[in-house]
């Protein structure tokens, strides 16, 4: 059924985001093509090489972005999040015993040619039960019953994906913390998980007693501030400090299991790139190889880079996996800081701008799902740029847009236009 | 005013954003290091790894020496299909184990990139013939010249020590040094002397083109490195006397070394059982046999063991006797098969005439001649307390290259041990103890512990009247000297003049007509004045211990020997013929006694091992 244009398209839909996703692939294509290009390699378009597959993806991608504009309604998916949920969930579960098994993990249906990770759209139906839950009249937070329920939605999904052993995609629900800061989860909650990654790193990187002592001089600043803001024998002043002491004991407790943790509890692969990230073992060719050799590639690009598939080192094939998950290498080689500086500012643009529409919107459904696409969008590009310059470990994630693949394509192509549609549909009837 | 949480939410994703963009400023403009190995990474280096030095005996007869083999190397993204069956009959590899090997590389490729992994190793000339004739058929294989070790004799194969691939542990120990698949001495010659044996490892640098293939030499070879070959070694050896020693003592467990007085250095040391050199090239494979072996043939005993030295020691006491003042060479002492050291307790001796003077007690091997001279030393007026008495006699001891390490540049020597009074004030109590307490000292017996080198260099500083120079098995050669600290004299705390007294009690044991009494009847070879004293050392573990030193001729000897036979009885019957044959084989280059030659070689101890 297609809509009518009370408004005109011209002003109903928000052309920048549009036009920063357009730009987005053309960019990613143009890379792809770079990154395994041959002087006798051919059109770009032919089908035996990966700019040309990836080229058929792209069309696909924006028939899909069409439907989704003009042919569906934006309320269907409100509709849609419960059952489209499950059957996600049921999907997940599915692939541990009936997928493929691609790189260690078993994520993947292969149906002929064409392959698809559950995971992926699993992003989507989450973001969307969890606008469609938290949208509901009266939800609150602070409710225990509300929280759980969030707590769920967010835990299984993020659970099974972890026994897939895809931990980058598991990584991503971490992000959904930032949507619910949004909708009024306690800051405290924020910087007590920050708290514990730091402690974490400190644990393996030093030792148990450093991290025992910066977690001292957090616990005695706190009590410090406490005793001098709150009324003596408050009732708040005595909840804060049994907070205090049960957080402190239950930090100490963090810091002791890290090594048990760290040795028992993540597997070799991991925790190795764990290792290798944190510098507590050289390993220039084993796991260590992959990073050594993104970063060689980024770092010789200088500050123009050496121009359109001029790229030595991934062409070259020293960098691996240099069309997906390592696309940015040749973004960073053959374009140099200048093309790494223009994409950044382009993802930032496009998250602030996703953000800036939740915000205008005057359902708390868009608002929530717009959040929850940009949390998606800001940990894939957190997590995927930040591996390539050795700041994350190796955690096989894709660029949005930009990378090889036409499931993450597919998907992150519904994901932005399922909130454009939304946010387009408020603009028509106002 | 309070930030809107949105607004804290862009202000963070920003933060973010400029912290990527740092990072990337940094290792895209400021650090070079990258666009360095980017270089690198289109530039491939082909080792050239050196030859290792060669070790020559003292008469220029190679000891160890180089065999040229060929590593086969892969550098999987370079190979293309090739004829699985062709490689496998050119190298003789199963053909099943290459496509393993094949299919391993795939696995791994991301990992693994344009590296360079070696496909098998050692391969011989022959073999490398066969592949380097088809390589066009193989792309991405090529071979790499390597040298192994070679043993032209089959001498000193515990001495020599054998070359292995570095672990991780000697990369650690020596950071930069190694890299994985190169060789280290792991011991004896080999490790001791890796510094100089080692050489330096160089390489080719070839660039590769846009499409990886493998071009020229880079810029005509300028920033080539040739490699540098290991210095060659001379050693104080003589291979000869050495394998002739190793012969000998086939099937018993023990140490038979032979010294140069004159200079210290060491011309044959034998320790059994010991390792074939045939097994040193090739240690891997034999290691773990080797290890499990109950004959420890992996272990050194001329340096790593420490016995008791037994009778010999009485050389010791009976010169620290004389220069303390107490002794007189011929001063009388009865024995009654044995010395009653307490009223009830006697240490025993065997039957000879009595009374006997010092050279007829060294002859003899008396133990009651040498209690009283103990029990002089000890209880001597002229000291305050037995205490200091004892000490004294311990800085003799010491002066005679006893209870610490001689210093030699043999690698794990051990220092044996030589007991302190405060051992006895400790088990008896100070001044609760006398010469009684520890007599068996006197004999050589009881808390002295000493390796067959120090024991050797007992017999070096007889033959040389009073000194020693530290024994050691490498020789000054063109460009490579040897520590000074091997050409210095070092004198013992007895006066030389007194040497000669005992000197001839020691040729008197060996040349004595039969029935004199003489205890090394046996080690006799007309015409070559050999010296000797006996020893039998008690053994906790078994029979005694068969002992023996001598040096020969009496006059300017030219070699001192020491024969350490475990479990194999009195020293005039095993370690004594043993000895002397091997100064027979040294001074006239053949025994004249082969019916005592055949009947030594073919005796076996029960004794495991080669």
């Amino acid at each position: 059924m297609l809509q009518g244009t009370d408004r005109g398209l011209r002003s109903s839909v928000d052309w920048t985001l549009i036009g920063i996703y357009l730009l987005l692939v053309l960019i990613g294509w143009l890379n792809i093509y770079a990154s395994i290009h041959t002087p006798d390699m051919g059109s770009p378009l032919s089908f035996s090489l990966r700019s040309g597959k990836q080229f058929v993806w792209i069309l696909t991608a924006f028939a899909l972005a069409a439907i989704v504009l003009f042919a569906i309604s934006p309320r269907l998916w409100e509709v849609l999040a419960t059952p489209g949920y499950l059957m996600v969930v049921v999907l997940l579960v599915a692939v541990i015993f009936l997928g493929s098994e691609h790189k260690g993990s078993h994520s993947w249906f292969s149906v002929g040619p064409i392959s698809f990770q559950p995971a992926e759209i699993s992003k989507i139906t989450t973001s969307l039960l969890l606008a469609a839950i938290m949208s509901r009249q009266g939800f609150s937070l602070n409710r225990r019953k509300d929280f759980w329920m969030v707590a769920l939605v967010l835990g299984l999904p993020m659970l099974i994906i972890l026994a897939e052993n895809e931990t980058g995609s598991a990584l991503v629900y971490v992000g959904m913390l930032f949507v619910l800061y949004r909708e009024g989860l306690p800051g405290i909650v924020l910087g007590l998980i920050g708290l514990a990654i730091v402690l974490f790193i400190l644990t393996l990187k030093t030792s148990v007693w450093v991290s025992l002592a910066v977690l001292g001089v957090i616990a005695l600043l706190y009590l410090w501030w406490a005793l001098r803001h709150m009324r003596p024998l408050s009732r708040e002043r005595r909840f804060s400090l049994r907070m205090l002491a049960l957080a402190t004991v239950v930090f100490a407790g963090l810091v002791f299991s890290t090594d048990f943790a760290f040795n028992k509890v993540l597997q070799d692969h991991q925790r190795l790139r764990i290792e290798v990230l944190l510098g507590l073992k050289d390993d220039p060719h084993g796991v260590g190889y992959n990073v050594r050799q993104s970063m060689i590639a980024i770092g010789s690009g200088g500050f123009f880079g050496k121009g359109f598939t001029n790229g030595t080192q991934n062409t070259g094939g020293f960098v691996p996996e240099q069309s997906t998950d390592f696309i940015f290498c040749t973004v960073g080689e053959e374009w140099g800081f200048f093309g790494c500086l223009m994409v950044l500012v382009l993802y930032g643009i496009l998250i602030t701008r996703i953000v800036r529409d939740a915000e205008k919107s005057r359902e708390a459904f868009t608002r929530i799902y717009g959040y929850c696409v940009a949390s998606c969008l800001f940990m894939h590009l957190f997590i995927n740029i930040g591996m390539t310059i050795g700041l994350m470990p190796v955690i096989g994630i894709p660029l949005p847009m930009l990378s090889y693949g036409g499931s993450s394509l597919w998907a992150f192509t519904l994901m932005i236009f399922i909130f454009i549609a939304l946010s387009r549909q408020e603009k028509k009837y106002f | 005013m309070e930030l809107k949480r949105n607004h804290k939410l862009i202000i963070g994703l920003w933060a973010v954003i400029f912290i990527l963009l740092v990072r990337l400023f940094i290792i895209q403009l400021v650090d070079d290091s990258y666009k360095r190995d980017a270089d690198n990474n289109s530039m491939v280096y082909h080792t050239i790894y050196p030859p290792r030095g060669i070790v020559y005996d003292r008469n220029g007869e190679v000891l160890v020496g180089n065999r040229i083999c060929y590593d086969i190397l892969v550098t999987p993204r370079e190979v293309a299909a090739f004829d699985t069956l062709a490689l496998a009959s050119a190298l003789e590899l199963d053909t099943l184990w290459i496509r393993e090997q094949m299919a391993y590389y795939k696995k791994y490729r991301s990992r693994i990139g344009w590296q360079t992994l070696p496909f098998v190793k050692q391969v011989s000339i022959e073999k490398y013939m066969r592949f380097a004739e088809r390589a066009y058929d193989f792309p991405g294989f090529r071979g790499q010249v390597r040298t192994v070790r070679e043993y032209p004799f089959n001498a000193g194969g515990n001495l020599l020590g054998y070359v292995s691939e570095v672990n991780e542990r000697d990369m650690e120990r020596n950071p930069g040094v190694y890299k994985s698949g190169d060789y280290i001495g792991k011991t004896g010659l080999e490790a001791a002397r890796e510094k100089d044996l080692k050489g330096e490892k160089g390489y080719h640098v070839f660039l590769r083109d846009s499409r990886n293939k493998v071009q020229d030499s880079y810029k005509d070879g300028m920033y080539d490195k040739e490699a540098i070959p290991g210095k060659d070694i001379v050693t104080t050896i003589d291979a000869h006397l050495q394998q002739y020693g190793q012969e000998l003592m086939k099937g018993k467990k023990g140490s038979l070394i032979a010294i140069e007085p004159s200079t210290g250095e060491i011309l044959a040391m034998v320790s059994s059982p010991c390792i074939d050199v045939d097994v040193l090239s090739n240690m891997g494979a034999h290691y773990a046999r080797l290890a499990a072996d109950p004959g420890r043939p992996m272990f050194n005993r001329t340096v790593q063991a420490s016995y008791p030295p037994g009778s010999v020691f009485k050389l010791v006491n009976g010169l620290i006797g004389m220069q303390e003042g107490v002794l007189e060479p011929w001063y009388q002492y009865p024995c009654n098969k044995g010395y009653y050291y307490t009223k009830k307790r006697k240490l025993g001796c065997h039957g000879h005439r009595s009374p006997l003077r010092l050279d007829e007690a060294v002859m003899m091997s008396c133990n009651a001649y040498f209690c009283y001279v103990l029990k002089n030393i000890l209880e001597n007026p002229a000291y305050p307390s037995v205490d200091d008495a004892f000490d004294k006699w311990r800085e003799y001891v010491l002066s005679f290259g006893f209870g610490h390490k001689l210093g030699s540049d043999f690698p794990s020597e051990l220092g044996g041990n030589i007991p302190t009074s405060k051992l006895y004030d400790k088990r008896y109590g100070r001044g609760r103890w006398r010469t009684s307490n520890v007599i068996s000292l006197s004999i050589g017996q009881g808390e002295i512990g000493a390796t067959p080198l120090q024991i050797a260099n007992l017999a070096a500083i007889m033959a040389n009247r009073g000194y020693y120079y530290i024994p050691h098995i490498v020789k000054d050669s063109e460009g490579l000297e040897i520590d000074r600290k091997y050409r210095e004299r070092h004198y013992t705390m007895v006066d030389t003049s007194h040497f000669s007294k005992v000197i001839g009690g020691m040729w008197k044991a060996v040349n004595a007509a039969p029935g004199e009494g003489g205890t090394a009847g046996l080690a006799a070879v007309p015409g070559l004045d050999i010296c000797g004293k006996t020893g039998t050392a008690q053994n906790p573990h078994g029979a005694d211990n068969s002992v023996f030193i001598c040096f020969a001729p009496r006059e300017n000897p030219k070699i001192a020997v020491v024969g350490y036979i475990e479990n194999a009885g009195w020293g005039g019957s095993w370690a004594c013929p043993l000895a002397s044959l091997l100064i027979e084989k040294y001074l006239l280059g053949e025994t004249t006694r082969p019916e005592l030659e055949k009947r030594m070689m073919n005796t076996v101890f029960n004794v495991a091992g080669n």
